[in-house]
């Protein structure tokens, strides 16, 4: 199995994750000594000094430490990778239709919920003041035909490629308009293997009917592994079956300068068995359903939440023990006068310090898994947000860590280094 | 010899709890002066150290008072003793406690960082604390790199770095040998020179009995002798230990 996955793996794209990672690590590496180089000259702080020393003196430690941040956080920001790929995915269609509002059938929970809307509502809304158009938008599930004679489902969406509603995007073979002949689709690269076609100009049948494929995309992918295929929106309706005068949702352009809300009060009171939603509403929807409808997101949730977790006792636990082993430093500090704020900084230091490493190195490692998994099923999003969070959260995991370490030299009594 | 630095008056101090209960104090007052060296002598268990604990503000007595230039510490905090502490008064440890992770210099710079003082002038005290007990050449060695003489020099310029008016010395000279010992003694005695400082050295060894300006015995718990008037005449007796304290 593991064979497998690794001869799936595009040798290409490990070399160009190989190069990133080396040059990424080279020009660190150069910053930090270029860093210290800079601190030498200023004095790095004492307390900086007592507290790296300490951290740095005793190699096993230090390594079980990092290992432990390193852990915790390609856990974490995988499972929020993949909580921000997943939901990237849910509503990729969404966001790449060009629709102000949609008019979608009463009840639908996410754009793959294929209920029909009768014909008629689209002109109720084309009649509406502020409505600049309306176009119609068919989905549903058919059964593909391979031309080596098997079968697999397919989700089929139809609109009328002049109106823009949601075409096919990242192009690249074919053209949009060839769309426009009879028996012709659109499908994405990823998935000719699953179709029984090699590219361009290759068939399938759907229905009985005839679809060539006229139009490549890349990286249009499905989180549910069913391919999609973009038809007409004629031939689409033919492809699944459904009735000619029905469609699944019409997506409204407004006129320049229309109120969103007003219209979309004036389309609600004139279209039964249906609901208006702007875009973001409907993002929203389907999210809520796919993240937590299914309970997919509060599993990519708990992951992270048992990283955040084992993190933390990993590096409390290392910083603990290196606190008792340290004691009688932390004594002598205690008894030539120093407060219990600059202990405390001291160990906030070697908390943070375990941070910084540990979260560099889990990025490097972080790094990786989003260059190998880009153009998976379901990729690892890594985006700059995510990242701060990231460092935020591990030098917050770092410091709450510190707090047992902490407790233990705030109890400690001076006059202990007399007797020793 | 001027005025009283740290100032023990009829200091009573319980140690431990019920049966276990032990009276080390026992209504004991001592003046440390400034310009003086004095030798707190006495045996196992006497109540030298616990004396020496709550001169130096590390410990608070069961009763009685205990004023450091003045200012009582009766009912200070563990925050306002520790305040006390790092601007009055420094210590010389038996088991030396340098840390170990960092070089002499960095040890001696320490006392000032925990005081908030961390200029590039506190280099430069530093080494003028260590070039004061002869280690000008060590700046950069770590302890595991310096003899035990070496590291109670280093102890020593510590203790001085940060002008402390009371230098409290704990068995200074007890993992030393003989030549050792005296030099940290002479270093000790050179410090106690100046008017403005108090040095009180615990120890039980006779040898360094030489160097004391005053000789304060401690038995059971109460101070039972006071000698003074020795040190002048002592430190002309041992022109061989090179003090470079000025």
């Amino acid at each position: 199995m593991l064979q497998n996955w690794l001869t799936r793996i595009d040798k290409g794209r490990l070399r160009a994750a190989s190069q990133t990672l080396r040059a990424t690590a080279g020009a660190w590496h150069a910053a930090v000594r270029g860093r210290i180089a800079r601190a030498k000259d200023r004095g790095v702080p004492l307390i900086v000094v007592l507290a790296s020393r300490n951290l740095f003196q005793d190699r096993v430690r230090l390594i079980t430490t990092v290992i432990g941040i390193v852990f915790s956080v390609i856990l974490v920001s995988v499972q929020i990778g993949l909580y921000l790929g997943f939901e990237r995915m849910v509503t990729t269609m969404i966001d790449h239709a060009e629709a102000d509002l949609w008019i979608v059938p009463r009840g639908t929970r996410n754009f793959e919920d294929p209920s029909l809307l009768d014909d008629r509502q689209r002109f109720r809304a084309l009649s509406i003041a502020g409505v600049a158009a309306v176009a119609p938008l068919v989905l549903g599930f058919a059964e593909w035909r391979r031309p080596d004679g098997g079968a697999t489902p397919v989700f089929v969406v139809g609109s009328d490629p002049r109106s823009g509603a949601l075409t096919p995007w990242n192009l690249v073979e074919g053209s949009i308009d060839a769309l426009a002949a009879p028996s012709t689709v659109a499908v994405d690269r990823s998935y000719f293997a699953r179709l029984g076609v090699k590219g361009l100009g290759d068939a399938g049948e759907m229905r009985d009917q005839k679809a060539r494929i006229v139009a490549v995309t890349a990286g249009i992918r499905s989180f549910t592994t069913t391919p999609y295929v973009f038809a007409s929106f004629d031939r689409a309706r033919g492809y699944m079956g459904a009735p000619a005068d029905r469609a699944t949702y019409f997506l409204v352009r407004l006129a320049p300068d229309a109120d969103t809300s007003a219209v979309r009060d004036r389309i609600a009171q004139n279209i039964a068995d249906a609901e208006v939603l702007t875009t973001a509403e409907f993002r929203a929807r389907s999210r809520s359903f796919w993240l937590f409808g299914t309970g997919a997101g509060a599993a990519l949730f708990g992951g992270a939440l048992l990283g955040i977790v084992v993190g933390t006792v990993i590096v409390a636990q290392t910083l603990y023990s290196s606190t008792k082993d340290h004691i009688a430093e932390f004594a002598t500090l205690r008894a030539i006068g120093s407060s219990t704020r600059y202990i405390v900084e001291v160990i906030l230091w070697q908390a943070l310090l375990s941070a910084v490493v540990g979260f560099f190195l889990a990025m490097l490692v972080g790094l990786v898994i989003v260059t190998v998994t880009a153009d998976s099923v379901l990729p690892v999003v890594m985006t700059p947000g995510l990242v701060l969070g990231l460092l935020l959260l591990t030098v917050l995991m770092c410091a709450v860590s510190a707090v047992a370490a902490i407790r233990e030299v705030v109890r400690i009594d001076p006059a202990t280094v007399l007797s020793r | 010899m001027s005025a009283a630095i740290i100032e023990a008056v009829d200091i009573e101090k319980t140690l431990g709890e019920g049966v276990a209960q032990v009276k080390a104090l026992r209504g004991v007052s001592l003046t440390l002066k400034g310009g003086e060296l004095t030798l707190l002598m006495g045996p196992s268990g006497s109540g030298k150290t616990t004396l020496l604990s709550i001169l130096g503000c590390m410990l608070a007595p069961s009763s009685g008072t205990v004023r450091l230039h003045g200012e009582s510490t009766a009912s200070a905090g563990p925050e306002e003793l520790a305040r006390l502490r790092r601007n009055h008064v420094g210590f010389v440890f038996q088991s030396y406690h340098l840390f170990p992770t960092l070089t002499a210099i960095e040890n001696v710079r320490l006392v000032l960082d925990v005081r908030g003082e961390h200029g590039a002038d506190t280099r430069t005290r530093a080494a003028d604390a260590l070039a004061t007990v002869g280690l000008a050449h060590k700046h950069h060695a770590f302890p595991r790199e310096l003899s035990g003489g070496e590291q109670q020099r280093v102890a020593i310029a510590r203790a001085i770095v940060g002008k402390a008016s009371a230098i409290l010395a704990d068995e200074p000279t007890a993992s030393l040998d003989r030549e050792n010992g005296q030099a940290i003694m002479t270093v000790l005695a050179e410090i106690a020179r100046n008017p403005e400082r108090a040095v009180l050295v615990v120890s039980h060894d006779p040898r360094i009995l030489p160097f004391a300006d005053r000789i304060v015995r401690i038995e059971d718990g109460r101070i039972v002798s006071e000698e003074t008037g020795l040190r002048d005449a002592v430190i002309s007796k041992e022109p061989e230990v090179t003090s470079h304290v000025p």
